[in-house]
C-alpha cells in the first residue's frame, strides 16, 4: 500500500498483476476510474509475486520462473520499461558431499526492507526459506538463522506439508517502527516473529485453532494463509488461516477469532486479507467455502467481500456490482490490496483471470479486466 | 563446442546456436553461465542437479551426469521437453 491522499484522488495509480503466464500493470487516472493496461510482461512465465519499491516508487521486483527453467529475480528501475536479472537469486548452501541439500523451486513472497534500509528486500520460498536482498534485488543471502534451524526445519516439514504448490515462506512483515522487528507466515508451520532482523525466530500461534482432531500446540500443525500488520496501528494484526480470522493486540501473544462473529453460511474461511491504512479497526476479507472436501470457492456461488470496522465484532456483506449466483470465484491470498487513498481502494484477482477493483473502500465493484491467465497476486500502490 | 540452445533460453543466448568450452559438461555450463549470466542456474540448480524438463545430449546421447568428459570437436543440445498446460 501506497500512495497520497485526498478526496478520492489518487496521484498516479499503479496495480501489479502476476499470473500464471505473466505479469501486466495496470495503470489508473487520478480518479482511479479508468485503466490502462501495460503488459503482458514476462509472457508464459509464472510470476508470483510483482511489488513496487515504496521507497522509490519506481523500482518493481519480480518473482518469475517457468514451468522449465529455474525460479529467478527480474528487477527493473524504470517501472517495468527495462528488466535486469538477478545475477544471485535466491539459493539455498549447496550441501556437503554426501548430504542432500535443498534447492529453491520458486519465490513466491516479496517484501521491501525497512524504509530507513533503502534496497533492503526479502523473500520468501517454496520449498520454505527466508532470504535478504541489500542491493534491491540483484544478489540475495539465505537468513541461515531461520533456513537452517533444526526446530524450523522439522515444523516446515516436507513437500507433503504445504500448499498446492509446495510449503512456502509468506507474509514477510516489517515493523515500520523498527527494521529488526519481523514477523513471517508459514504454510504449513505457524506465524513467527524475530526481533533481532531474523537471526531467531519464536513462535506466536497461541489462540489459534488447527484442524479438528489435531494438536494445537504442535506448530507444524498451523496454517496462517495471510498475516497482515496495521500500518495505522503497527500493534495490531490480523490474519486470515486455514481455520479462521484472527486479529492480535501486542505485545499480547494469543490471537482472538473474530471471524466467529461472521455469519455462519458463510464461514471466516478464506485466503487473503487487507487492512485500511490509517483505521486499525477496518478490513477486509474474502471468505470462500471450507466445508468438506474444500471448495475454496465463494460460498453458494455468491461472491462477496466481507467488512469489519470494528475491529472484528461485527462484519458487513460487500457485493455491489458482483454476479448474485454460478459465481464460484477463488482469491488466492496475494491477490487482494488495498491502495492508501480516501475513501481507500481495494482491488482484488480471481483465479479465473477477473480483475475487481472498487473505489469507495468496497461498497460498489467494478470489473477492471477479464481473460487474463490464472491471477496468483494483486499489488495496488502509487507510481512515482 | 557448438551448443544447440532450447527456446525458453533465447532471452539469454539471442541464438539458437553458441559456441562454450569446457572439459566436462559442468565446466561447459560453467563457461555458457560466463557467456550469458544466469543462464546456468535456470538450467540446473544450487545443488547440482539437473532441473525437472530439462534434457542435455552430446553427440545424440543423453547426458545424466554432469562430470562427463567433453571434447573440443563434441556437439552439445541443451533441451527443453516441455509439458503441462
Amino acid at each position: 500500500m501506497d500512495g497520497p491522499e485526498s478526496d478520492g484522488i489518487v496521484s498516479k495509480p499503479l496495480v501489479l498483476v502476476a499470473t500464471r503466464k505473466g505479469a501486466w500493470l495496470y495503470h489508473g487516472d487520478a480518479a482511479r476510474g479508468s485503466w490502462r493496461v501495460d503488459g503482458p510482461h514476462f509472457l508464459g512465465h509464472i510470476v508470483s509475486h510483482l511489488v513496487l519499491d515504496p521507497r522509490d516508487r519506481t523500482t518493481l521486483l519480480a518473482a518469475v520462473k517457468t514451468g522449465h527453467l529455474g525460479p529467478t529475480i527480474f528487477r527493473s528501475t524504470d517501472l517495468g520499461h527495462t528488466w535486469q536479472e538477478a545475477t544471485r537469486p535466491p539459493a539455498f548452501p549447496k550441501a556437503p558431499e554426501g548430504s542432500v541439500g535443498r534447492s529453491v523451486k520458486h519465490t513466491f513472497w516479496l517484501t521491501p526492507g525497512h524504509a530507513t534500509e533503502p534496497g533492503s528486500w526479502y523473500a520468501g520460498t517454496s520449498p520454505q526459506g527466508l532470504f535478504r536482498s541489500e542491493d534491491g534485488g540483484a544478489t540475495w543471502e539465505p537468513l541461515s538463522g531461520y533456513n537452517e534451524d533444526a526446530q524450523y526445519r522439522a515444523w516446515m516439514g516436507s513437500e507433503q506439508d504445504g500448499t498446492p504448490d509446495g510449503p512456502i515462506v509468506h507474509s514477510i512483515i516489517v515493523d515500520p517502527r523498527d527494521k529488526q522487528h519481523l514477523y513471517l507466515g508459514m504454510s504449513g508451520g505457524g506465524v513467527h516473529e524475530s526481533l533481532d532482523g531474523g537471526r531467531k525466530w519464536s513462535p506466536l500461534i497461541d489462540g489459534l485453532e488447527v484442524v479438528e482432531g489435531l494438536d494445537a500446540s504442535n506448530v507444524a500443525f498451523h496454517d496462517p494463509h495471510c498475516v497482515r500488520l496495521s500500518e495505522a496501528e503497527p500493534d495490531r494484526l490480523y490474519q486470515q488461516n486455514h481455520c479462521g480470522i484472527y486479529r492480535l493486540d501486542r505485545p499480547g501473544k494469543t490471537w482472538q477469532r473474530v471471524g466467529k462473529n461472521m455469519p455462519a453460511a458463510v464461514g471466516d474461511i478464506g485466503f487473503p486479507i487487507v487492512l485500511h491504512p490509517r483505521d486499525v479497526d477496518t478490513a477486509w476479507v474474502f471468505p470462500m467455502d471450507g466445508q468438506t472436501v474444500w471448495p475454496r470457492t465463494s460460498p453458494e456461488g455468491k461472491p462477496s467481500v466481507y467488512v469489519t470496522r470494528d475491529g472484528g465484532a461485527r462484519w458487513e456483506r460487500l457485493d455491489s456490482g458482483f454476479p448474485q449466483s454460478q459465481a464460484w470465484w477463488t482469491v488466492k491470498r496475494q491477490a487482494m490490496s488495498a491502495d492508501a487513498a480516501s475513501p481507500v481502494g481495494l482491488y482484488f484477482g480471481t483465479t479465473s483471470g477477473e480483475l475487481w477493483a472498487s473505489r469507495d473502500e468496497g461498497q460498489n465493484w467494478a470489473l477492471i479486466a477479464r481473460n487474463l491467465p490464472e491471477i496468483y497476486a494483486v499489488e495496488a500502490a502509487a507510481r512515482s | 563446442m557448438q551448443v544447440l540452445i532450447p527456446g525458453p533460453l533465447l532471452s539469454y543466448t539471442k541464438e539458437r546456436e553458441v559456441e562454450a568450452e569446457g572439459q566436462s559438461f559442468a565446466e561447459l555450463l560453467g563457461d555458457l553461465d560466463r557467456r550469458y549470466p544466469g543462464i546456468r542456474f535456470r538450467v540446473v540448480d544450487e545443488q547440482g542437479q539437473t532441473r525437472p524438463h530439462m534434457r542435455f545430449f552430446v553427440n545424440g546421447e543423453q547426458v545424466f551426469d554432469l562430470s562427463r568428459p567433453l571434447s573440443p570437436s563434441d556437439s552439445v543440445q541443451i533441451v527443453q521437453a516441455l509439458s503441462g498446460g
